[in-house]
């Protein structure tokens, strides 16, 4: 029995996804959590290799495997509960639609990730990958109440629950949050919310980068507290120069308050976008992103800034960049070579910075590694993490590469 | 290694006088801030420095000698208790405030660093520590972030997990590794957020890197009175769905209030009042944090408060606060035994659970009294009660079993902030599968393989399904939670003196 009628045969006709992947490899679609566990525990029993897939718009659905299990039939949103400001998802709904649904009921996810809007949510919290709205409402993490996944075994397990706080075992959710899917397929996603904010303006300001720089510092010695404090290359906001952008977000007083305390702090030197204006900006910053081959997040100390994106200039360029100067954090994309990102990440290691890489064609991603080598004694931690949640390693997903 | 050689190999690493192993000494260490579960450590040790806590840990693997850590023992779950067959090492004396970086707003302490004490120490730089646990005053940032603590602040600005950045750990061989990085970004997976909240067992924190914040140049603090429990609930609920998101939102109940005012914490809560509704607004611009004050305000007089009184000063703000904190202590009045308990509902569900623990509380003729973070759902149903009345401390059992289930029916969870340690292993099971507890347990074993760090504490090993690496399930049985004492030459030293 070929392995596709194995799968037919396990979750039915439908689940065989019958567009072809540019690989040839077969594409799977379970419709629930239970289908996915059947899967992975028949995949463990016949010795496939897998690779996990959303809606294949962030990470290359390129990594050589048996078979692609993705998760865009796990498409459905079984609670949005706006008293409680909590949600509960499918990992394969696209954010756009998640969002849509949440503002239809008065919530909103405050996590902008970059990529393009229908980017599922299993993606975003697989990879960790928040955007500008990382400065005012914390990384992907800060968003999570629990997760169920499904381990390479095909065990379905439940972490964290659907409450604000909750600290009963261990916090399987934050290993979760960022492991790109090496210890479990992520089926199911509790969130916790905000109300719609009230107000949300954004206003920008152009310079050089070192102007900016300044800028910036002057922002936080004013103590203003913005939800996005983000600097972009020309490129990534489509200006003649670098662009300060400074989004506030919440009720009407406080947008305006900060806003007056940000035309002090600069001077006056700020534009205030319209809404459509604001939403177009932040929108092409954050799909650029998925129309470059590679991108990488490093995260350092605020006061680093300058000297990290002189360095990223200096080793790979400067075009395509995104950089919150108020908490340390940079994202790059663009197109270079798995040498060059090796030699960057030494660099940066030396720096005590890690380079998470984000997405990648496969055989950069298996020559670099999401995460690359791990500093003394990690490593057989997280070896031993994997060969838990998935003993026969049936994920294929590149977390070290290969050096 | 006897008994009495391995007291001195430990007092060759610490020196004698921070090895304790006479009973009176020994029986300091009992209890930890919940008064209903004893324990008397075999021996207890306090290391000065890290690499005295890694000698003492690597001596202690090498005989396979369980140990549990300890801070200043505030905990609330019996999470920090060793029995008479391990070793307690207590992380008091690493003290230190290693680095304050006001550029770059972060903090490296040692363990044993007492809450309060940082932000103390930041407050020139114009920053603080936010997560501050009730007990702020003496636990330290060792245990906050062994249980990843919480606190009434923690609504607005997030828990221990959202303040740590990084850690310096000594694993149960001794190994040390260093998880996270100066700036928060996880060096491969997030094994710092994994590690904070997992209640000792995973290894010792010896170093701490922690977020500071700035300190609000605004603050409004209102306290709201209401005629009618239900009433309070359901303005905590227009409160969060207006969507302002305030840094704290506490609830008192009668029985709260009065103790409170009959305390020497008296901070001027209406005594008639059936709840008070603690509400603080902070911010960085004064304009917005009056406007948004003024909004919330005007939602809790809507939603039924009788009064609202805004603070006029700081003296005023610190003295409804202190109430707020101390409240605990009060309660000491009320009786000689206290049942501290912590679960979180789903916000909308606070009137009913409330309803819910007053009718389990009538039923038992038991007093409850409720003080709790309420805008976050994190109850705290208090039981005070006599320990010496035959029979009481049963009924005493039997209501908070009740009263868990009806938050876990709620939709709820067992712990919000205080942690599992002994008290709530009975509970695990009705939150978490088989394969969940299991997969917990599974993580464990990656940390400390042999099970000795903090042994019986979260995982109750009993009701785990089988999973690769670990064997097949556990039979219940043993001292330590069916864990079968690690293979060890490690005779109890004091073993005659136990009581």
């Amino acid at each position: 029995m070929s392995l596709l009628d194995r799968v037919r045969a396990l979750l039915g006709d439908d689940a065989v996804d019958v567009a072809p992947t540019s690989d040839g490899v077969p594409r799977v679609a379970p419709a629930s959590p239970d289908a996915v566990a059947l899967l992975l525990g028949t995949a463990r029993e016949e010795g496939w290799r897998v690779r996990i897939e959303g809606a294949g718009t962030w990470l290359p659905a390129d990594a050589p495997a048996d078979l692609a299990l993705t998760t865009r039939r796990l498409d459905k949103v079984p609670a949005i509960e706006p008293q409680d400001l909590s949600a509960t998802a499918e990992a394969g709904i696209g954010c756009d639609l998640l969002r849509q649904q949440l503002a239809d009921r008065g919530t909103w996810l405050a996590v902008d990730p970059p990529g393009l809007a229908s980017r599922t949510l299993g993606s975003v919290v697989a990879t960790a990958t928040a955007g500008p709205l990382r400065q005012g409402f914390g990384p992907v993490r800060d968003h999570l109440l629990g997760v169920t996944f499904v381990t390479g075994d095909g065990r379905l397990v439940q972490s964290g629950g659907r409450v604000m706080k909750n600290v009963a075992g261990y916090d399987l959710t934050k290993l979760e949050a960022g492991g790109f899917g090496a210890f479990g397929v992520i089926v199911l996603v509790h969130l916790r919310l905000r109300a719609l904010p009230r107000a949300d303006q954004t206003l920008v300001l152009e310079g050089s980068r070192d102007d900016l720089a300044q800028v910036s510092d002057d922002i936080a010695a004013a103590g203003i507290q913005p939800a996005a404090h983000e600097l972009l290359s020309p490129a990534l906001a489509r200006r003649e120069r670098w662009t300060l952008a400074v989004r506030f977000a919440g009720s009407a007083a406080l947008v305006s308050a900060e806003e007056t305390g940000l035309r002090g702090a600069t001077g006056g030197r700020c534009t205030a976008l319209r809404a459509d204006e604001a939403h177009a900006l932040w929108m092409h910053a954050a799909e650029s992103f998925a129309a470059r081959p590679v991108a990488f997040r490093i995260g350092g100390l605020p006061e680093s800034s300058d000297e990290l994106l002189d360095l990223l200039q200096h080793q790979v360029g400067d075009e395509w960049i995104s950089a919150s100067p108020a908490i340390g954090a940079i994202r790059w994309g663009g197109e270079t070579t798995a040498d060059r990102l090796r030699r960057l990440r030494r660099t940066l290691a030396g720096l005590e910075v890690p380079l998470t890489l984000e997405r990648a064609p496969w055989p950069v991603r298996a020559a670099v590694g999401h995460f690359g080598a791990y500093r003394e004694g990690v490593g057989p931690l997280v070896a031993g993490l994997r060969r838990t949640f998935d003993p026969g390693e049936a994920f294929v997903v590149a977390v070290e590469g290969t050096e | 290694m006897t008994g009495a050689s391995l007291v001195a190999a430990l007092a060759e690493i610490v020196g004698a006088r921070h090895v304790r192993t006479a009973l009176p000494e020994r029986v300091t260490y009992a209890r930890d801030g919940l008064p209903t579960h004893r324990h008397v450590p075999g021996v207890v040790v306090l290391p000065g420095s890290r690499d005295e806590v890694v000698a003492v840990v690597r001596l202690l693997a090498a005989l396979g000698v369980p140990f549990v850590p300890r801070g200043a023992g505030t905990g609330l779950s019996g999470g920090a208790l060793a029995d008479g067959d391990a070793v307690l090492v207590v992380l008091t004396r690493l003290n230190r405030i290693l680095k304050i970086d006001p550029a770059n707003r972060l903090a490296v302490v040692e363990p044993g660093v007492v809450n309060v004490r940082l932000s103390a120490a930041a407050a020139p730089h114009g920053l603080y520590y936010s997560p501050d646990p009730s007990s702020q005053t003496a636990c330290t940032i060792g245990g906050n972030v062994a249980e990843n603590a919480g606190g009434p602040h923690c609504l607005k600005y997030g828990v221990t997990a959202t303040h740590v950045l990084g850690l310096e750990v000594v694993l149960a061989d001794g190994q040390v590794v260093e998880l996270g990085s100066p700036g928060g970004e996880a060096w491969g997976p997030d094994l710092v957020g994994l590690f904070v909240g997992s209640e000792g067992n995973f290894g010792i924190a010896t170093r701490i890197s922690v977020r500071l914040l700035p300190v609000p140049r605004a603050i409004r603090t209102l306290l709201a009175d209401f005629t009618a429990l239900r009433t309070a609930g359901e303005a905590v609920s227009a409160v969060i769905a207006s969507g302002i998101v305030p840094a704290a939102l506490e609830m008192m109940d009668q029985s709260c209030i009065r103790a409170v005012e009959d305390s020497v914490y008296a901070a001027g809560y209406p005594r008639d009042a059936a709840a008070v509704l603690l509400v603080e607004l902070d911010g960085g611009r004064e304009e917005a944090v009056a406007a948004d004050a003024e909004t919330i305000d005007g939602i809790l007089r809507a939603h039924g408060a009788r009064s609202v009184l805004t603070a006029a000063d700081a003296k005023q703000r610190e003295r409804l606060w202190q109430g707020r904190k101390k409240a605990f202590g009060a309660m000491g009045r009320l009786s000689r035994d206290l049942v501290v308990q912590d679960a979180v509902v789903p916000r909308s569900a606070l009137p009913d659970v409330l309803e819910a623990i007053g009718r389990i509380a009538a039923t038992y003729g038991l007093t409850v009294s409720n003080v709790f973070h309420a805008g976050d759902g994190n109850l705290h149903p208090n039981i005070s009660f006599d320990g010496r009345v035959p029979g009481l401390k049963a009924r005493v059992d039997q209501a908070s079993g009740e009263i868990m289930a009806v938050c876990i029916a709620a939709g709820g969870t067992i712990t919000g902030e205080h942690g599992i340690g002994l008290d709530k292993l009975r509970y695990m099971p009705l939150i978490f599968d088989g394969d969940a507890l299991a997969a917990m347990r599974a993580v464990r074993r990656v940390f400390d393989p042999d099970e000795r760090v903090n042994p019986g504490k979260v995982i109750p090993i009993h009701a785990c399904r089988e999973w690769s690496g670990i064997g097949t399930r556990n039979a219940e049985g043993g001292r330590r939670n069916g864990i079968a004492s690690p293979s060890s030459a490690f005779p109890v030293p004091t073993s005659a003196w136990a009581p």
